[in-house]
């Protein structure tokens, strides 16, 4: 299986790529965002917008992608209702940026190289309604809130031979997306979308075979799908004696198939020339500069920074690095903090902190407990102010009241007792009550300890400090 | 005196002044449209009840102590394609009829903020396609000069209002001559501004790397202070030049000795009317008698210009016209049973045989395998014309040529050969290729009586040296002025 993806990002803008309309409008009335401009009234012009520019060139940075000196916009010219002025702006012969990668960790723990050929950036169409509701139209309406809203399309080489390493790019590439803040990237909304080219090539041959491009493939799992399904009638036409026609088709995730859409002779002549109403877009080296200097860490980068530095576990620098708002809270609860800390904090973050999100269907940014808070917790387990046994309560107590961590171990009366005179005392006193437990521990019977530990937590009311009271009884039998 | 003789400058002053008001202008203005409009048919659409309101309102500023803009109860005709919000903007074409303006364009906008009077949009060559004004979709423009003529075109409309005196001011747009060459027809002043000097923002678009909104006036002095209104950066337009008009209008002023003027051959040629070419060298004469310095110069890529400018143009405006699809405005199929048929009944009803031609050309030349042999080709060309100027104006400051082969020619004389009507343009279209300000002005009578116009060329932002040459001419030998 030899397969091409072609990803549409809708870009995290304030307003449309073209005009000053919110680049909101999903899910709102239809056409209440709308202007002249991206109704294509007559007479208007096409304004592009800078935060688009730095979003779509942020994306190319963090995709290893060269970014070109000068791009173009073109007009790709075809006749939709959907499509206001009859051609959409788009890129064609110099796109903004070139020739990058995304290093993709296969599910074998494998890792590989997904070369990226071209991002572009251009305009989306409006919507067709055929039902208002459950009613069926024998008509249809257009909704243009998502007319001229920003996309990027992400084209990448023919590089990935399994439906798996595709899901794989895919995972990797939405992860590196959202991180860079360059969009949701929320599926169900429309935000990313793909396409996909396919072909099959005889094991150990370097002759690419005819492809089919599979369009409307609106989820990971589709595309997962759609290329099994596609390589299997491929190999099937093939193995029958027939030839693949290059066409496009259309995946119906209902039936579980591809189906013909337009053959390559029926393809569109999209008329593609340089939009006369736009300007080069040159790429200032200064300008590039900052942004790159702004892009932040990139997932696969600070999983190996986490668990090189800080010595986290694979699987913990896996979870911080999940989503970005915990990457965002785990950083924070650092900042100004000694390396020592991060792995108690990782594990309060991971066990406590989750387990208790998960269980009240909370996320992390409404989280009682503020990365400040978590940061004095474990600053109360590092100088052994409370137990690990503590820390757990504390940060329980905390979650409900969003009180000081510090405040809630004098509430709860939790800090340890690290005097050795009163832990002296409640170890001879201990020794004193259970006379065959010290008598068995001065015999060298060592597994006797732990009674007379519990004698002395029972007396301390558990305050007691662990090592301590430890490092007292062996004083004591000596 | 008449007001409908009065200069808008004049205008402007008297009514700032306290000295005329605003309404009264307006009144004489539409008189004479009464008078004279059933024989030219310069207007679309006439807004007279909007510009009484709207002179009563430039009154009732200056009686309330404000400060009125230069544009003060100056009534001003703009051609329809050129969006006035609310207001019916059709382009002379059946595919826009009813359809109005959502919003106001920028050069509409700022005429607005200086007081301007808009008194109606007047006819054009539908879609601006066109050197004669019968192209338009509903009736065809006379030329105030002899009535059984065309005005030119494309804005024919806006330079027969302006010379039949029914406005002082009107807007154009020029796209390979459509305000030189009616200018020069009707005997009065049009400019093309430099490409990127006036926002098209708001102007229907027929070629975008071509278009140019500009002035008709009948003065220099008046051409000049529109320029001055209009003209300037635009946000919304990303292709306007961040030039003020006050740079571009540098060196209005003043004499013109030692300017240089060049000669093109290629400008020169057979073809050319005798009566013609001997009104546009005589009046270098008189240029030269003021001082200027005359010389022989070339531009050699000229005879390209036509057929690649026949390229460019249809291609932009397949594209452009593309909008007009029956689907969110305009004229629609509601018949219709299918998509195609929508597109297909609506354009085929809406669009004229020569916009159709056009669409078809550009369509042709931007298709996949032949772009590079056209549009691709066609650029290169366009880049060669631009090199010309540059290389002439490290020589002369301006180039003086005829504005048409001829003076306005008969009704139907052209209409049914497209070739001869597009060769009407051969001496405007280069000036758009490259990009640079032109302005064709008054230069004589034909023994019939017909205008003359002198084009005169100059390199980029230039307004300001083109308006000084035409402005000596204009002090010279006034401009012919039509009797009646
Ligand atoms: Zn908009």
């Amino acid at each position: 299986m030899v397969v091409g993806l072609e990803v549409h990002c809708q870009l995290g803008t304030r307003t449309k790529l073209f005009c000053g309309c919110a680049n909101d409008g999903f899910g709102m009335t239809a056409n209440s965002r709308i202007c002249p401009v991206c109704t294509g009234q007559p007479g208007v012009l096409p304004v592009l917008n800078k935060r688009a520019v730095e979003l779509a060139f942020q994306a190319a940075l963090a995709l290893d992608c060269k970014l070109a000196a000068t791009s173009i916009f073109a007009r790709k010219n075809y006749f939709y209702p959907d499509l206001p002025k009859a051609y959409q702006i788009s890129q064609y012969e110099e796109p903004f940026s070139q020739h990058g990668g995304l290093d993709t960790k296969l599910p074998d723990g494998s890792r590989k190289r997904v070369r990226i050929h071209r991002i572009h950036l251009e305009e989306d169409a409006g919507k067709l309604l055929h039902e208002i509701g459950s009613e069926e139209l024998d008509y249809s309406l257009v909704d243009f809130n998502r007319s001229s809203v920003p996309l990027i399309e992400i084209v990448t080489e023919p590089d990935i031979r399994s439906s798996d390493e595709a899901y794989a790019y895919l995972t990797a590439l939405k992860e590196v997306l959202q991180f860079v803040g360059v969009s949701r990237c929320d599926m169900e909304k429309g935000e990313m979308r793909c396409d996909a080219n396919v072909s099959v090539m005889l094991a150990g041959s370097t002759k690419f075979g005819t492809r089919a491009e599979i369009k409307n493939v609106n989820s990971f799992k589709n595309v997962k799908d759609a290329l099994e399904y596609e390589y299997r009638r491929q190999i099937e036409i093939i193995e029958s004696g027939g030839t693949i026609k290059q066409e496009t088709r259309l995946w119906d995730a209902v039936n579980m198939r591809t189906e013909s859409m337009r053959s390559k002779e029926e393809a569109h002549d999209y008329r593609y020339f340089p939009d006369p109403d736009l300007v080069p877009l040159h790429a200032d080296p200064v300008w590039v500069a900052k942004l790159k200097a702004a892009l932040p860490e990139l997932p696969e980068a600070r999983r190996l920074r986490l668990a090189s530095t800080f010595a986290l576990s694979a699987y913990d620098a896996e979870v911080l690095t999940s989503e970005k708002t915990l990457s965002a809270y785990f950083d924070e609860a650092m900042s100004g903090r000694p390396k020592e800390f991060a792995k108690p904090l990782a594990n309060l973050i991971t066990t406590e902190l989750l387990g208790r999100l998960n269980k009240e269907g909370k996320s992390i940014a409404e989280s009682p407990v503020t990365p400040k808070m978590m940061a004095s917790l474990v600053e109360l387990t590092l100088n052994n102010t409370i137990s690990s046994k503590g820390a757990k309560e504390v940060f329980a107590k905390a979650f409900e009241t969003r009180e000081d961590p510090k405040v809630l171990v004098e509430k709860l009366g939790l800090s340890q007792v690290l005097d050795e005179g009163q832990v002296k005392g409640w170890v001879s006193e201990a020794l004193a009550a259970n006379p065959q437990a010290a008598a068995d521990l001065k015999s060298g019977k060592e597994a006797a300890a732990g009674r007379i530990v519990g004698a002395v937590m029972k007396l301390s009311k558990g305050k007691a400090n662990p090592a301590l009271v430890n490092k007292l009884i062996k004083e004591a039998v000596k | 005196m008449n007001h409908t003789e009065m200069t808008a400058v004049a205008i402007a002053d008297a009514v700032a002044s306290g000295k005329l008001s605003a309404v009264e202008v307006a009144k004489a203005h539409f008189e004479r449209v009464r008078a004279l409009e059933p024989k030219i048919k310069a207007f679309v659409t006439l807004l007279e009840e909007d510009a009484m309101k709207r002179a009563a309102a430039v009154d009732a500023k200056r009686a309330r102590g404000e400060k009125l803009g230069r544009l003060a109860g100056v009534p001003v005709a703009l051609k329809d394609n050129i969006l006035l919000e609310g207001v019916e903007t059709t382009c002379s074409s059946k595919i826009l009829k009813g359809y109005r303006a959502a919003y106001d364009a920028t050069v509409v906008e700022r005429m607005k903020a200086e007081d301007a009077v808009f008194i109606g949009k007047t006819n054009l060559d539908e879609f601006a396609m066109g050197s004669s004004t019968e192209n338009s979709a509903f009736f065809k423009t006379a030329n105030p000069w002899d009535t059984d003529r065309v005005p030119g075109g494309s804005s024919g409309g806006s330079a027969a209002a302006v010379a039949a005196r029914m406005a002082p001011l009107a807007l154009g747009s020029d796209t390979g001559g459509s305000i030189r060459q009616p200018a020069s027809f009707c005997g009065v002043v049009g400019l093309k501004p430099t490409y990127g000097l006036v926002s098209r923002f708001g102007l229907i678009a027929f070629a975008s790397s071509l278009d140019q909104i500009g002035p008709f006036a009948r003065t220099t002095e008046d051409a000049a202070l529109l320029l001055s209104v209009i003209g300037g950066h635009d946000a919304r337009d990303t292709t306007s030049s961040l030039k003020t008009p006050g740079e571009a209008l540098a060196g209005l002023k003043g004499q013109i000795k030692g300017l240089r003027i060049g000669l093109p051959k290629e400008y020169f040629i057979k073809g050319t009317d005798a009566e013609v070419e001997g009104a546009v060298l005589a009046a270098v004469e008189t240029l030269k008698k003021l001082g200027a310095v005359v010389k022989d110069v070339s531009l050699p890529h000229s005879s390209y210009a036509v057929g690649s400018y026949y390229i460019v143009a249809p291609s932009e405006a397949s594209s452009n016209l593309a909008r007009f699809d029956g689907i969110r405005y305009g004229l629609s199929s509601p018949e219709s049973k299918s998509l195609e048929e929508v597109y297909e009944a609506t354009r085929g009803a809406g669009f004229g045989p020569e916009v159709k031609r056009r669409i078809m050309l550009g369509t042709y030349a931007l298709s996949s395998g032949y772009y590079d042999a056209y549009y691709g080709k066609a650029q290169r060309v366009r880049t060669l014309i631009a090199r010309d100027f540059d290389d002439v104006f490290r020589e002369v400051d301006v180039l003086a040529t005829p504005t048409a082969p001829t003076a306005a020619f008969k009704f139907g004389e052209k209409v049914d050969d497209p070739l001869a009507m597009y060769l009407s343009d051969v001496f405007t279209i280069p000036s758009n290729m490259a990009g640079n300000a032109s302005i064709s002005i008054p230069c004589g009578l034909t023994r019939l009586g017909l205008p003359i116009g002198l084009q005169l060329i100059g390199p980029a932002f230039s307004e300001g040296t083109l308006l000084r040459a035409a402005g000596a001419l204009e002090n010279a030998s006034p401009f012919p002025k039509l009797n009646g």
